[in-house]
């Protein structure tokens, strides 16, 4: 019989000792017998305590703007909305009666830019391919809601987080953007400082 | 009894104030009375142990799992049990096409009233029990066997593989179970020459039987044919989820599903309570002060960081009275029941936190090749015990023939070692 043995009590053993690992005061009784407990709990109690989660963690694409939310790095050129392989992403330009596009701080800039958070799969393809590092992604994520075809399609209000933000959350990566914007703009500086974005540099490198 | 005497004695306090509310009625109606507060105290008690069951039960394994268990309803998760009875009693009833309507309402029915039955005879303390049979195991024995055709009931009814199939498992597990489950408690039997479980506890007020080479042998198979009988793991043949989806409650649901798993905990709480009873000493216990007790639980009452501060001081207030009040007297005999009975049930989750579900043969052969012929030579060794006077001569010879049977058993139960299979069409 397999069942009588030592192997029964030990295995006891291991289970009462994974038991007593889970309480303050069963740790310090293991360490009194000599055992050196490991952490028992591993759970994080989610809605009370958060998981501290890696920078590069990411959820949610989110536009960037400097200084003002108008002056927003976006100029609307769709092709982050034609990259997106679910296509979530919804782009208007701003234009004036005649059709022409209005520019504000000599860029164009969107009228509707919308991305539905139900559909958005995270993959970060659209801060891959826009040429202005206009869209990065943010790291919130408890976006549920009840409005399907409301609060699950974010707006261009609420897709606007300043640069600041950028840099609070993903630090390392807003530097290289920092870097390369700033790279792009010494280039720019001394031949055309008419038009400014008008001619899209190669898309920056994956990060 | 008047009033200001019901406090005095804390291990007879619940007797006391038995007797004060029948002192209050009119001499021909305290039989009457008597025999309502009983049944009133066990059928409020049953339910209210059998809820607080799974939340133990939940937050042990939890912890051997390294989980939290409950937290999210009440302080500590302690209103989950509520939750979730709630939750069964507003649940669909749902009966099976073709099934047995009848037989399907009565089973979980059948099986629970037994169960809380077995209450009526279990000495909780010293004076507290409901009937001192003069039978009473027997009672035990012939009250708690009815759980099984509660089962098959039950299995049939539901007209579904999965249930028949359990069904079938539980009957042949349950009936195999119950006969060395009697054979282990003959020896108490023959040593006490009482049926009565009272006479059995007073018997062991100096030893507890399982300070002896026949009391302890006993009383592991007692307990594990216990174990087996309620279908807990690692003998859950019979509601072994990952092979029967729920065994022979596959198609309950609602109110019915939680009286089958009412029946279940009251029956491990039943198990717990009998080898308590039988072999580990009954409510007698080492002679302690309550003083201690109320100073330990005061001190955890109070320093308990998520119960909110008015439980915590009020626990703290309580305890410093009760300190006061019986803080010289001995531990009472029902906290010494109950902390030895709780202790089993903290086994009951050991093991299914331990063990995996055994095969069938394996199930079959440990109570028909090792547990019967165990519990036999068990008797043998108890009637030792009593023929002969000498204690030293009799602990050496029982224990020799209990250690050498055993030994025996294991050997001639080896299983013979399988010639190595070659398989010629894969060569």
């Amino acid at each position: 019989m397999a069942l009588i043995g030592t192997g029964v009590l030990s295995g006891m053993g291991v289970v009462f000792k994974t038991f007593l690992e889970t309480y303050p005061w069963g740790r310090v009784v293991l360490r009194t017998v000599g055992v050196k407990p490991t952490n028992g709990l591993v759970t994080v109690e989610y809605p009370d305590v958060k998981q501290q989660h890696a920078e590069r963690f990411r959820y949610f694409p989110f536009l960037v703007y400097d200084q003002t939310p108008d002056n927003l790095r976006c100029v609307a050129c769709r092709i982050c909305e034609q990259e997106c392989p679910p296509q979530c992403i919804h782009i208007i330009m701003e234009k004036d009666e005649q059709g022409r596009p209005v520019k504000n701080h000599g860029r164009t800039l969107p009228k509707v830019f919308d991305i539905d958070t139900s559909v958005c799969m995270s993959c970060r393809i659209c801060v891959d391919v826009c040429p202005f590092d206009a869209i990065e992604m943010d790291n919130t994520y408890e976006l549920s809601s009840e409005g399907r075809f409301t609060e699950m399609i974010y707006d261009k209000q609420r897709l606007l987080k300043s640069d600041e933000y950028f840099h609070s959350i993903h630090p390392e990566e807003a530097a290289v953007v920092d870097q390369r914007l700033a790279a792009k703009k010494a280039k720019a500086a001394p031949s055309a400082p008419s038009q400014p974005g008008a001619s899209p540099a190669a898309p920056p490198p994956a990060i | 009894m008047p009033l200001s005497q019901v406090w005095q004695d804390l291990d007879q306090l619940f007797v006391h104030a038995k007797q004060f509310l029948l002192g209050v009625l009119p001499e021909p109606w305290r039989p009457w009375a008597s025999m309502v507060v009983t049944i009133g105290v066990i059928a409020a008690i049953a339910p209210a142990i059998m809820m607080y069951l799974t939340w133990i039960e939940r937050k042990l394994i939890a912890r051997m799992q390294n989980r939290f268990g409950p937290t999210r309803v009440g302080v500590y998760g302690l209103a989950q049990p509520l939750a979730d009875g709630l939750k069964m009693l507003i649940k669909e009833d749902i009966v099976p096409r073709g099934a047995d309507r009848l037989l399907h309402t009565v089973a979980p029915i059948l099986a629970v009233v037994p169960a809380m039955l077995v209450f009526v005879i279990t000495p909780f303390g010293r004076g507290m029990i409901g009937a001192d049979l003069n039978v009473g195991l027997l009672y035990f024995f012939a009250i708690s066997s009815i759980g099984s055709y509660a089962i098959f009931m039950g299995g049939w009814a539901s007209r579904s593989k999965f249930s028949m199939l359990g069904a079938m498992r539980a009957v042949a597990q349950i009936i195999s179970y119950e006969v060395p489950g009697v054979l282990s408690v003959v020896a108490v039997i023959m040593v006490t020459g009482t049926l009565s479980l009272t006479g059995i506890v007073d018997a062991q007020a100096d030893q507890w039987f399982v300070f002896t080479p026949w009391g302890l042998v006993g009383c592991l198979m007692f307990f594990l044919s216990g174990v087996a009988e309620v279908n807990r793991t690692p003998f859950d043949m019979p509601e072994a989820e990952s092979e029967l989806v729920g065994g022979f409650h596959t198609e309950y649901s609602g109110m019915k599903f939680a009286l089958w798993y009412m029946a279940e905990f009251l029956e491990s709480f039943a198990i717990c309570a009998f080898t308590v009873t039988l072999f580990l000493g009954g409510w007698h216990g080492p002679n302690i002060p309550f003083g201690i007790v109320a100073v330990l639980l005061g001190m955890i009452i109070a320093t308990g960081s998520r119960l909110p501060w008015p439980v915590r001081v009020l626990g703290a207030a309580a305890m410093a009275g009760a300190l006061v009040l019986w803080g010289r007297q001995p531990m009472p005999s029902w906290i010494w029941f109950f902390t030895k009975t709780y202790a089993l049930i903290f086994v009951l989750v050991w093991f299914r936190g331990t063990f995996p579900r055994l095969r069938v043969d394996q199930l079959m052969g440990l109570a028909w090749k090792f547990f019967l012929p165990l519990a036999l030579v068990n008797i043998v060794a108890a009637g030792l015990w009593v023929l002969i006077p000498n204690p030293i001569l009799t602990w050496v010879l029982s224990t020799t023939i209990l250690m050498a049977s055993a030994w025996l058993l294991v050997l001639a139960n080896k299983p013979a070692p399988l010639a190595r299979r070659t398989y010629v069409l894969a060569d």
